[in-house]
């Protein structure tokens, strides 16, 4: 039994098959990428992973435990958190709220606690502490310090990504998915970007599947890569035989990379 | 005459801020214009009545089960009727909440029959609390001042400083993350339902006293409600009490300046003129348009 394992997942939207006879597995601890030109149905994956769009025909399993079927929050409380491509932020809100937020899965909250009306040292209480210390580890493991309390619409694009990751994290998920982490980055950036992906999978133990334009970072990070086109699998393997596959080289990226 | 006029506008104010909170908390939860608020409030105001009335309940555990049954048919409203509604439009919502003001108008035209019943609370109108010689402060007016402010303290403490504000928020600003992150998105929308129509009650109670109780009682106090969330902007609770407050200036002025019998066209002009020269309202800071 594989950690993750996609099994040959199919979807369609009208007469578009998205995605086709898909397989591919990735074992614990592995930053696994999936590449693929624009519309090659990388993002459909992921909606289909954490149960936004459900698979027509397939299994997709974490640990042996299968998700189709399951709704989004329980693929989420399962152990799979994700980011988005486009900011999916509560932005009017701090970005210690965002990350409480994060937490919400966790929260055991009875009708009273809803209302803030624990009692002193009451269990509610002592998990309410609980939750507001992982949220402060987050906000320290990704250097959040300075935008504790600012509204997350007043930040910069790229702080705005690092709050969206918090608040994946704040999920503690045991697989990670990050669909286009480096989209919209500066260089700087996305060399920090390239940093902190690579700390939550070695200080956090967390698996991480990433869809990604930027070769660059796809290079830097991946362990090992899947290459889409047209919904179907066209290689999977080490970041050096996927990039130098010539269908890979035609469908995408133009000529060869040395 | 100028303070009079000020505590008259600060009552009828009162009133038409509470309307408008509870209009606005739907359409900050759904952008659902809800024009079956007022028929809700109505509503709701006769259980008070049958309560104190016919089983002799006194006042407060009357009021205690005016909102609960408040409560109860905002969530049963938005559960039996929005929820169904099957890809909904705007257009198609507006008309559920019509139709959901006619059913309650017939009902309780059928319960209770369309005469005009007198609704005594514990505080009166006639009860006189400070007279001077230019004004008159009524234990009515004293309330209906103490209870408004004392709602929206209520619902600023309930939604700036509690898990379910923070849920209710969060479901308004980014429905998908939120469903993601596991809040209920659903129920958190039936909640802000129940929410409303307590408040809405509140209201309704309110105005009874001072007009008549009958099922068209809250027919101007929804349209002036509703005029001043337009005039605050929809989307921003103290915009909207902000809204309501002015209208009630701004027309009791009117009234004693200008034309009396014109009075109740000034929250129809207010519209008109907001819609003209700011249509997200005074107080909204950004109008968004959700496509």
């Amino acid at each position: 039994m594989s950690f993750f394992e996609v099994d040959h997942i199919s979807k369609s939207f009208g007469g578009v098959k998205a995605v086709q006879d898909l397989s591919f597995r990735v074992d614990q601890g592995e930053i696994f990428s999936i590449i693929g030109p624009n519309g090659a149905g990388k993002s459909t994956i992921f909606n289909c992973i954490n149960g936004l769009y459900r698979a027509e025909k397939g299994n997709i399993r974490l640990s042996g435990k299968e998700l189709i079927g399951l709704k989004p929050d329980q693929i989420a409380a399962a152990g799979i958190a994700r980011t988005f491509q486009n900011l999916e932020l509560f932005s009017h809100m701090s970005t210690m709220n965002n990350l409480l937020l994060g937490r919400h899965l966790k929260m055991k909250a009875s009708l009273l606690h809803l209302l803030g009306l624990s009692f002193p040292n009451s269990r509610a209480a002592r998990e309410e502490v609980h939750h507001r210390e992982r949220v402060e580890e987050i906000i320290e493991f990704l250097e959040l310090e300075p935008y504790r309390e600012t509204p997350v619409f007043a930040l910069p694009y790229g702080v705005q990504k690092l709050v969206e990751l918090g608040r994946a994290l704040a999920l503690e998920p045991k697989l990670l998915l990050l669909d286009e982490p480096a989209a919209g980055l500066n260089n700087e950036e996305r060399q920090d970007m390239i940093f902190w992906i690579k700390d939550i999978r070695d200080e956090l133990g967390i698996t991480i599947i990433v869809i990604e334009h930027n070769m660059q970072l796809v290079k830097d990070i991946s362990d090992r890569l899947l290459a889409l086109n047209f919904g179907k699998k066209i290689a999977e393997g080490s970041v050096e035989e996927v990039l130098q596959n010539e269908e890979v080289i035609h469908a995408y990226l133009g000529e060869p990379i040395h | 005459m100028i303070a009079q006029l000020l505590i008259n506008a600060l009552v009828a104010g009162s009133i038409y801020a509470l309307m408008a909170l509870a209009m606005s908390i739907i359409y900050k939860a759904s952008e659902i214009p809800n024009f079956g608020q007022g028929e809700m409030a109505m509503f709701s105001t006769y259980i008070t009545f049958v309560l104190l009335n016919s089983l002799g309940w006194s006042f407060l555990p009357a009021l205690a089960g005016t909102l609960i049954f408040a409560f109860l048919l905002g969530v049963i409203f938005e559960f039996v009727f929005i929820r169904r509604a099957k890809e909904p439009t705007l257009l198609g919502f507006i008309i559920i909440t019509l139709g959901f003001q006619m059913v309650l108008y017939g009902l309780a035209g059928w319960k209770w029959g369309s005469d005009q019943r007198t609704f005594s609370l514990p505080f009166s109108e006639s009860e006189v609390v400070l007279r001077t010689d230019s004004l008159v402060l009524t234990e009515h007016n004293l309330a209906s001042i103490l209870i408004a402010i004392l709602v929206m303290v209520g619902l600023y403490l309930l939604l700036q400083h509690t898990k379910l504000g923070l849920a209710m928020k969060a479901s308004q600003q980014n429905v998908k993350a939120a469903r993601f992150n596991g809040i209920p998105t659903n129920r958190i929308l039936g909640i802000s339902f129940g929410i409303s129509s307590v408040v809405g009650a509140i209201a309704g109670i309110l105005v009874a006293p001072i007009s008549t109780l009958d099922p068209t009682m809250m027919w101007d106090p929804l349209l002036k409600g509703f005029a001043a969330a337009v005039l605050g902007g929809m989307k921003s609770l103290p915009g909207v009490v902000v809204g309501g407050l002015l209208l009630g200036l701004i027309e009791n002025l009117f009234g004693f300046y200008i034309s009396v019998e014109f009075k109740s066209v000034v929250a129809f002009t207010i519209i008109i003129l907001v819609l003209f020269v700011k249509p997200s309202g005074l107080f909204e800071k950004h109008y968004v348009r959700k496509v």
